[in-house]
């Protein structure tokens, strides 16, 4: 009989696995998501979702490097997608550069972005930088948005469809694997990353950040660094939205997207990769499952299509109030819990 | 020179409403370190809870302006008691998120009631253009600035000389102290959050009586991060002084160098305050010890 779980060396407590059971839901994890595909391939829709999921996962994962981990608010998740998404629009449409080089140039140009926007986190916390940041939103947008010349303005920018090895890459089936491949590294190198001097860096300016600096931390370099890593991120899932649609517009990316990517990782759970992935699919599906509700329910009342947006945007709001308000440590907590009331069960007293 | 006067008008008036928005904004900050995302959506409230007073009930634009703000007063009341409220104690970060949960849902339900069409809005001010110093200027928009000079010193006369605005006070610089003195900061923050929305629904009536009834109103509550930092997160008087500084801002850079600019530029001026002077020109400056 178990009463917990015990390590008795240190190799097993640093391990990134420690018990038989992780390892079992990973393996079923990762079967599933192998298989998804392929059992919804006639499913478009389906296929869709998964993606968006994926995308939201990459950014979600780098707003919790910044927010989660580190301690950093940041309301211009938006912004900084945009820069990716147009960078890597910019240089596949106008210059011809192929897809993957043009991710990760705008992986780099947005982890630049994000340094810059991210200096006044050296004087500014809490409530002033995400001030802060949120004017960085407005900017970024406000430029995107007029310098017609290169972005295209408030018109659509049109991206041609990426190519991997002669095959096209525009049907959601053959997208996903790009995704969730880019999910799966983008998730290793995260966990090993808070397994670094690097990671508890971050947390120890997330914990007490004078205390952080007295302990030898240089708070500059690693603030920076923690914006640098986050924006990497997120310039990736802005850039896989332009490859991924074939078309990027400023719509996309307005402070609502970083309402949003905050929302996720709050729900999901700060300072979690798990947080992050659950945080990230529940609020992609969430609007998705009331659409498909609101279809059922059109034989009964007629007027839900035209309330289907307020519903959809009343639903965010309430969930966000709810989630703080009775489960402030998100979904990876309600997660913990269930994995906690059956390692006993059912002797749990 | 008509140009400039014409803009100075406008900046003015902008100002003024941007200051009654940014003064619920400071109050609520002040007496509870609480910054409200849904500042915005309190002013569209008011707009349309009056729009819907005046022209869907056909009441008197003074009784309807006064059930305005009783509904203001209830719902700043509701917000305090059920979503606030459980979030003292909290971090700053799931504070700042509940309250763009708060506006997130109040839009939504405004949108669900009222539509997304833009509506004109029957005047209650007259609107005949007035020529001042060569230039012309709405009456409203006078009567605008009017309003929120009024409005702004009954508030920093109530702070100054009524008992519960030295409540008010005492509770934001030490709710500790201003407990064992008696004060109930619970009562403190309902009063906070009803007079913020109800300053709040008296600048969505102004604003909606020169612009009409939209969704855009919310917009307004992004617009008030650059007045309030300028101002000082805790300062009336930087309420004031802030939301004329930009009001003039916005309304100089649209008429000078172009449409549009006007959109950005606060918040470069946000930026730069935060990173010369982040508690503004009359904030209060926070020592920060281990």
């Amino acid at each position: 009989m178990i009463s917990g779980i015990f390590h008795s060396s240190y190799e097993k407590d640093m391990a990134l696995r420690r018990t038989h059971a992780q390892k079992i839901r990973l393996v079923i994890l990762f079967l599933f998501l192998l298989a998804f595909p392929f059992i919804f391939r006639e499913n478009r829709y389906y296929l869709t979702l998964a993606n968006q999921v994926g995308i939201a996962i990459i950014g979600a994962i780098g707003l919790n490097i910044l927010v989660g981990y580190t301690g950093q608010i940041s309301l211009g998740q938006g912004g900084f997608m945009a820069v990716g998404a147009y960078t890597a629009g910019i240089l596949t449409a106008r210059l011809g550069m192929p897809w993957w080089a043009s991710t990760i140039a705008a992986c780099f140009a947005t982890a630049l972005v994000g340094v810059l926007f991210g200096i006044p986190s050296l004087r500014l916390k809490g409530l002033y930088l995400a001030i802060a940041t949120l004017s960085a939103q407005v900017i970024i947008l406000w430029i995107v948005t007029n310098w017609g010349a290169v972005t295209g303005g408030v018109e659509a920018l049109v991206v041609p469809n990426p190519t991997l090895f002669g095959v096209r890459l525009n049907s959601d089936f053959n997208f996903y694997w790009v995704t969730w491949l880019l999910v799966l590294l983008v998730t290793i190198a995260t966990v090993n990353l808070f397994r670094t001097h690097y990671g508890r860096a971050f947390i120890a300016i997330r914990d007490q950040d004078i205390a952080a600096s007295v302990m030898g931390v240089d708070l500059f370099k690693y603030k920076l660094l923690a914006f640098a890593i986050s924006s990497f991120l997120v310039g990736l899932a802005g850039a896989l939205t332009a490859h991924y649609r074939s078309i990027v517009t400023w719509e996309r990316f307005t402070v609502d997207v970083s309402v949003l990517y905050l929302a996720m990782i709050i729900i999901g759970g700060l300072g979690s990769v798990t947080g992050s992935f659950l945080g990230a699919t529940f609020m992609t599906l969430l609007p998705a499952l009331l659409t498909n509700l609101g279809r059922a329910a059109r034989g009964t009342f007629p007027a839900i299509d035209s309330l289907l947006p307020f519903i959809q945007q009343g639903t965010f709001g309430l969930v966000i109030i709810l989630f703080l308000i009775f489960e402030p440590e998100g979904l990876n907590k309600i997660w913990r819990n269930i994995k906690d009331y059956f390692r006993l069960w059912p002797f749990s007293y | 020179m008509d140009l400039f006067i014409q803009l100075t008008l406008t900046g003015l008036t902008n100002g003024a409403i941007l200051a009654l928005a940014a003064l619920g904004f400071v109050l609520i900050y002040k007496s509870s370190d609480v910054i409200n995302f849904a500042q915005g959506e309190f002013l569209l409230i008011g707009a349309y809870v009056i729009y819907a007073m005046v022209v869907q009930f056909g009441l008197h634009w003074t009784l309807g302006m006064f059930l305005t703000m009783v509904v203001a007063v209830a719902l700043g009341v509701v917000v305090e008691r059920l979503v606030l409220r459980p979030m003292i104690g909290e971090p700053i970060i799931s504070v700042i998120m509940v309250t763009i949960g708060l506006s997130s849902l109040l839009k939504a339900i405004v949108s669900a009631i009222w539509g997304n069409v833009p509506r004109a809005f029957p005047s209650f001010i007259p609107s005949e253009p007035v020529s001042i110093l060569g230039a012309t200027v709405g009456e409203d928009r006078l009567w605008s600035i009017l309003i929120a000079i009024l409005l702004l010193s009954i508030f920093t006369l109530f702070f100054r000389r009524s008992k519960e605005g030295i409540a008010m006070r005492a509770v934001a610089d030490d709710q500790q102290a201003a407990l064992s003195m008696g004060i109930s900061v619970k009562k403190i923050f309902a009063w906070a959050w009803s007079i913020a929305a109800a300053t709040a629904a008296i600048g969505g009536a102004l604003v909606a009586n020169i612009v009409g009834v939209s969704g855009e109103l919310a917009g307004f509550g992004l617009r008030v991060f650059p007045v309030v930092i300028l101002g000082g997160l805790d300062s009336i008087p930087g309420a004031i002084v802030g939301g004329i500084i930009i009001g003039l801002l916005e309304s100089y850079t649209g008429g000078y160098i172009g449409q549009g600019l006007n959109q950005v530029l606060p918040f470069v001026v946000l930026i730069i305050i935060l990173m010369l002077r982040p508690y503004g020109l009359f904030g209060q400056e926070i020592i920060e010890r281990v």
